[in-house]
């Protein structure tokens, strides 16, 4: 299912986040695959998902510009793609 | 590390440099023990060391590698099924959300470990040949280990583990069989893993006459650039000054996203660098893994900027960053120069100038018999080849 941004996500119940001084490190045990999340502000948005009715309202809620909207929702789309964060 | 996820993007390049709160790939080996005795062994295994650390020991790594969240450890040896609690060990690890990446020659791994194996998630298997026949492969790894790790890999595949790897060090001898390689991984369902011979443990002795001709390096950048699903370990990044970079961080990750811990503990900055100069500590000392990780000396040191040295006025710098620290290391050449295998052949020219009796030594190691890497009479033939 393509990624969409008025859609609700979670996080994938295999998917670890480990906090680094850039952002993260994300590491699903299932299918093995370990991703970047190259800001703080976009382990904010993955971390506000659970709680937000929309991905676009994640994005909302942690703070990033309109301007930065566009690169911050294909960073979700490819982690949708990897399966880190799932529609729920 | 699946390359693909970190492959060109140089801003997340530089932050690694600086090091992360924890490796991200951790080799860790279990036993000095191994059946074989690979005439390129990085770590010159043979015999069990007496002081390898116990059950318990290795337990209260897996439960400091949890609490730091290292994903994976990737676990060698020696041969580290040898260890009588392997199992245990493995089933300790993965219960506590560290995934197991195992390489193994096959030596226990029978129909019965196979079935086991498909059945335990976050585990990967490794299955080491160095060729595509029996003739090329046990001349390096020894009489009859075609034959043992063939039947491993049939194991596994007729239990339906799935994708499991086999891993091929390139040598001067099988770079020719590359295509046959990748022909038995397919014919398995398995991937193909490649990657690059280190002067090395035993290597140090067998480099010379191992390590792949400017030709043959021309040929294999080549045939990786091809074949992207191919893994490599990220250990090509010399040869990515040869055209477009090739999958991967492109960097030496040694102390910065890389760590190894030897069988006795002690804790180095990668697992091409088992010399006192780059051993961070041990693991059983106050503070455990994660201190050294985080604090011990010779791991910040590589942390900081790198000067190009010798490679500064070199236009192809940022692609080559020098090469591999190790093999610059264990062939004598200085840290901030040229790799051996610097494919422009200022590391070879460097190479005729030193004077090999100063190469450093890693010392005796684990081989069993004479074969020590201290032989003298190893370095007599080195220094012959490398005058030529």
């Amino acid at each position: 299912m393509p990624f969409d941004l008025h859609r609700a996500y979670t996080l994938n119940p295999a998917v670890a986040i480990r906090p680094e001084p850039f952002g993260a490190l994300v590491y699903h045990f299932g299918n093995r695959r370990l991703s970047f999340l190259k800001t703080r502000q976009l382990v904010a948005v993955v971390r506000l998902l659970e709680s937000q009715a929309s991905a676009a309202g994640a994005l909302e809620a942690a703070g990033v510009s309109t301007r930065e909207r566009a690169r911050y929702a294909a960073a979700l789309a490819a982690l949708a793609d990897s399966e880190v964060i799932d529609a729920r | 590390m699946r390359a693909e996820a970190v492959s060109a993007r140089p801003a997340l390049a530089g932050q690694f440099k600086r090091g992360l709160t924890a490796p991200i790939c951790l080799t860790w080996e279990l036993t000095y023990a191994c059946n074989l005795q690979c005439v390129h062994c990085l770590s010159a295994s043979g015999r069990r060391d007496p002081r390898e650390l116990s059950t318990a020991e290795c337990m209260r790594v897996v439960d400091e590698l949890e609490r730091m969240q290292v994903f994976y450890a990737n676990i060698g040896g020696g041969e580290p099924t040898l260890r009588p609690d392997f199992w245990d060990l493995l089933d300790y690890s993965v219960a506590h959300h560290v995934g197991i990446k195992f390489s193994t020659n096959g030596v226990r791994l029978d129909k019965r470990a196979a079935r086991r194996l498909a059945g335990t998630d976050y585990v990967d298997v490794q299955i080491s040949i160095d060729g595509a026949t029996a003739d090329v492969n046990d001349a390096v790894r020894g009489a009859g280990s075609f034959a043992m790790a063939r039947r491993a890999m049939e194991a596994l595949a007729e239990a339906g583990f799935g994708e499991f790897k086999i891993s091929i060090v390139v040598t001067r001898h099988n770079v020719s069989q590359l295509d046959m390689f990748k022909r038995i991984a397919d014919a398995y369902g398995a991937r193909l893993r490649v990657t690059r011979l280190r002067p090395s443990g035993r290597g140090a002795d067998s480099w010379a006459d191992l390590h792949p001709t400017a030709a043959q390096q021309r040929l294999l950048y080549d045939w990786l650039s091809a074949r992207p699903d191919v893994l490599t370990g990220d250990s090509f990044f010399h040869l990515s000054a040869l055209g477009a970079p090739l999958p991967g961080l492109n960097l030496c990750g040694a102390g910065r996203v890389v760590c190894l811990i030897d069988p006795v503990g002690d804790v180095y900055a990668c697992p091409f660098v088992l010399h006192d100069e780059f051993k961070a500590g041990n693991v059983r000392e106050p503070g455990g893994f994660t201190r050294l990780w985080r604090e011990s000396e010779v791991l910040l040191r590589l942390r900081e900027p790198a000067a190009a040295g010798a490679c500064a006025s070199c236009g192809l710098f940022d692609a080559c960053q020098g090469g591999c620290m190790a093999a610059k290391f264990f062939t004598g050449l200085p840290l901030d120069g040229p790799d051996p295998e610097c494919v422009l052949g200022h590391g070879e020219r460097e190479l005729a100038r030193v004077c090999l009796p100063d190469r450093p030594r890693a010392g005796p190691g684990h081989s069993k018999g004479s074969r020590g890497s201290g032989d003298p009479v190893f370095l007599g033939q080195i220094a012959a080849r490398a005058a030529t």
